[in-house]
């Protein structure tokens, strides 16, 4: 693995397995452990820059450095970095002089992650930049896919994944595009023609304006959070236009094969995008379980740029 | 005062002397004598051009001295060759009174290394709304002749329409910054495959190509003239073709980032990349570079835009629009438009001197290379190279998208009504009371 996670693009196929074999083995070894911490990263500082509210993401990351044995500082900083006080460049100058050897970044601006890795010498791990990428969003999501779907082994070749709603502001699905598809799967992106960005010619994915064409041959249906604010923009008439035609119900739950399953990256619009009954699916929904898996992956994503080699 | 410019090849043709007395050119010829002549420049070879007009600067004074100041935008601007820079109103306050563009006016002839001729606001402080005193502009000493609420659209149809047809009283023109403002609501790049995959917001060709096709034809409606900055869509070349074989008076800028550079320069989010309108792809460039060389397209303007470091060095979204230019104009038309043979020194000569020129209603520019003309000119080696670098260039910000390029063409000597502003590509200290005043 390379210095920094930036985006999903960044790990080729066997970059992206060793990360989900390493979140398979480190998750295998603190099961069943009374304390859940290993002692890799020791001594090791890792700081969670937060310019966005995300108590899920920050949570996972704070969990993961923590059972690594890593030193973790939340550093928020709400708000955009130019409107209010110093700036990205000077935080991050200050992080390097704290002697910070990696940096989580969440931030509203698409770039930002890229932009801090030209300041700083420690690794920069990309927690989702404005509307560009999530990668460890990606990365626990091609996890949950392996176990459910492929025994928790090798890529996920011929695996075909439909991904359902607001694609053009969506981080996730622009990861999971990229490494997805680099694992071999099949990407279907499945929105209205609004909410898929001119120029997604050029992905490595097919685009289809029905969902419920896409269901019948979907090994995983991943849904996209839909802010109602798109509703005023114009991306779509109606909440309710919006769930008839492009919301995961129980009816549109049973055109799905026996073995597929329901993901959805979180916080949900329960009514909106999908239906309380399908979220809250004891077979189908893994939602709960990705929440889980995020940890795992990035315990492993740290371990890989911090840990290893150094030692 | 006398100069004599020896072995000089006037638009790169057969190479002879030039001897320019007091504001004037007085002599052409071979073998013309040295004696008597104050000042000597060995051509050797080099091409002779008349002084470069630039149509779209910004001299950030007042209000942003700290990026840019009338004194050192005017430097660059002769460094890079030109005699006569026309400055957008988008200062603060803006250039919407006759008070302000005065002001510029005078700093301008003050620092006496080209002709700083201000731009007037269209509407009051650029806000769209309510028309600026456009005639009294014009009637000021200044004598403001093009307006523009460049940085912003000039989008009410209705105001833009009033503009065109109030200017035509006084010979004036509407310079528009083409851009549909709902169209391009927290846009950061071209919108196409680039912008989608770095979930950047997209800024439409379409939203340029509207207002411009809307504006050509409120123009032929009231028979108005209309200059359309910095166009930089195939589509706008396309649409000025048609409003152009209309006969309507319609003419359009190029800047020399667009007619190089291509949006997928901002992959790695470094805002000096950034600039309004965007980069676009290489079939704009070569649709660009195509219309430049056609005359669809009737000028270079630079769109000179410093930006202090702290408006640079974020993030790619929160950083300011726009690029440095005037050093580097003169060099990226040479290597965008005269080797590849799309244009001759002619060419260039009309691109960047006598269209501007006309297009500005600017006297004493953009006037040939013959005896008894303006000594308004430029002396260039086409074949030197040079690598770009933000810190050895003369404008007080650093926001060059060229820095670390090699270009071809250096600058030898700039003279300003006869007076060498720059010689051997430096500056000329000011001797008190050479310089006149142009217009």
């Amino acid at each position: 693995m390379s210095r920094h996670l930036l985006s999903a693009a960044d790990l080729d196929r066997d970059a992206a397995v060793e990360v989900l074999d390493t979140a398979e083995l480190l998750d295998r070894s603190l099961t069943g452990r009374e304390i859940k911490k290993l002692p890799t990263l020791r001594g090791r500082t890792v700081v969670n820059l937060f310019y966005e509210d995300s108590t899920r993401t920050r949570t996972s990351f704070e969990l993961a450095a923590k059972r690594l044995s890593a030193d973790v500082v939340n550093f928020s900083a709400k708000g955009s970095s130019v409107s209010k006080g110093e700036s990205l460049k000077d935080t991050a100058l200050t992080l390097e002089a704290m002697g910070a050897d990696a940096v989580v970044i969440r931030h509203s601006y698409s770039g930002a992650a890229t932009r801090l890795a030209t300041w700083v010498r420690g690794s920069v791990i990309n927690a989702g930049d404005g509307t560009h990428e999530h990668p460890t969003q990606a990365l626990l999501d091609a996890f949950t896919m392996r176990r459910r779907l492929r025994g928790g082994e090798g890529d996920l070749t011929g695996l075909r994944v439909a991904i359902v709603g607001d694609v053009l502001h969506s981080r996730v699905a622009r990861s999971n595009v990229l490494l997805l598809t680099t694992l071999g799967a099949e990407v279907t992106l499945v929105a209205p023609p609004t909410l898929v960005p001119v120029g997604v010619e050029q992905w490595p994915a097919t685009v289809c304006y029905h969902l419920d064409q896409v269901l019948p041959d979907a090994d995983v249906v991943m849904m996209l959070r839909v802010q109602h604010e798109r509703m005023s923009a114009s991306y779509f008439p109606s909440a309710r236009e919006y769930a008839r035609r492009y919301g995961l119900d129980q009816r549109r739950m049973n055109m799905l094969r026996p073995h597929s399953i329901v993901m959805h990256p979180g916080p949900m619009n329960r009514g909106m995008e999908i239906a309380a009954e399908v979220a809250d699916h004891p077979k189908r929904s893994t939602i709960v379980e990705q929440v889980t898996n995020g940890v795992s992956v990035r315990m492993a994503v740290l371990y890989l740029l911090l840990g290893g080699s150094d030692e | 005062m006398s100069v004599l410019l020896r072995n000089v090849k006037p638009y790169g043709e057969d190479p002879t002397d030039v001897l320019v007395v007091g504001d004037a050119i007085a002599q052409i010829g071979a073998a013309l004598p040295a004696d008597g002549a104050d000042t000597v420049i060995e051509g050797n070879g080099a091409v002779l051009l008349p002084g470069l007009v630039d149509l779209h600067t910004h001299l950030r004074e007042p209000g942003r001295e700290d990026a840019e100041t009338v004194e050192s935008g005017s430097l660059a601007a002769a460094l890079g060759g030109y005699t006569a820079v026309f400055a957008m109103p988008n200062t603060d306050p803006a250039a919407d009174t006759a008070g302000v563009v005065e002001q510029i006016w005078r700093l301008g002839h003050e620092s006496g290394l080209v002709d700083v001729q201000p731009i007037g606001a269209v509407t009051v402080a650029r806000a769209g709304v309510q028309l600026a005193e456009l005639g009294a502009m014009s009637d000021s000493a200044a004598q403001v002749r093009v307006f523009s609420d460049d940085g912003s659209c000039v989008s009410d149809p209705v105001l833009m329409r009033r503009a065109l047809e109030y200017v035509k009283a006084f010979g004036g023109v509407i310079a528009q910054h083409a851009e549909e403002p709902r169209l391009t609501e927290g846009a950061q790049m071209n919108e196409g495959a680039v912008s989608a995959r770095l979930g950047l917001a997209g800024w439409p060709a379409a939203a340029e190509e509207a207002i411009i096709a809307r504006d050509a034809l409120l123009t032929g409606h009231v028979g108005s003239r209309l200059h359309v900055c910095h166009v930089s869509t195939a589509g706008s070349v396309e649409i000025l073709r048609w409003a152009k074989g209309k006969g309507w008076n319609v003419t359009a800028e190029v800047t020399p980032h667009h007619l190089l550079l291509t949006d997928d320069l901002a992959e790695g989010y470094d805002p000096v990349f950034k600039v309004n309108p965007p980069l676009r792809t290489a079939a704009d460039v070569d649709a660009l570079r195509a219309g430049l060389a056609d005359g669809t397209i009737d000028c270079v303007a630079t769109d000179h835009a410093p930006h202090a470091m702290e408006d640079k060095e974020t993030e790619w979204g929160a950083a300011s629009p726009g690029m440095l230019g005037l050093q580097t104009a003169l060099s990226v038309v040479i290597e965008t438009m005269v080797r590849p043979g799309l244009l001759d020194w002619h060419g260039v000569a009309d691109r960047m001197s006598v269209a501007p020129a006309r297009i500005g209603a600017l006297a004493g520019h953009g006037r040939e290379i013959a005896v008894g003309e303006p000594a308004n000119l430029v002396l260039v080696d086409p074949d030197a190279r040079w690598t770009v670098s933000a810190g050895e260039l003369a404008s007080k910000s650093r926001n060059t998208p060229f820095a670390g390029r090699s270009l071809p063409g250096r600058v030898i000597a700039t003279l300003l009504r006869g007076r060498p502003t720059v010689l051997d590509g430096a500056r000329v200290p000011v001797g008190a009371g050479t310089a006149g005043v142009g217009t």
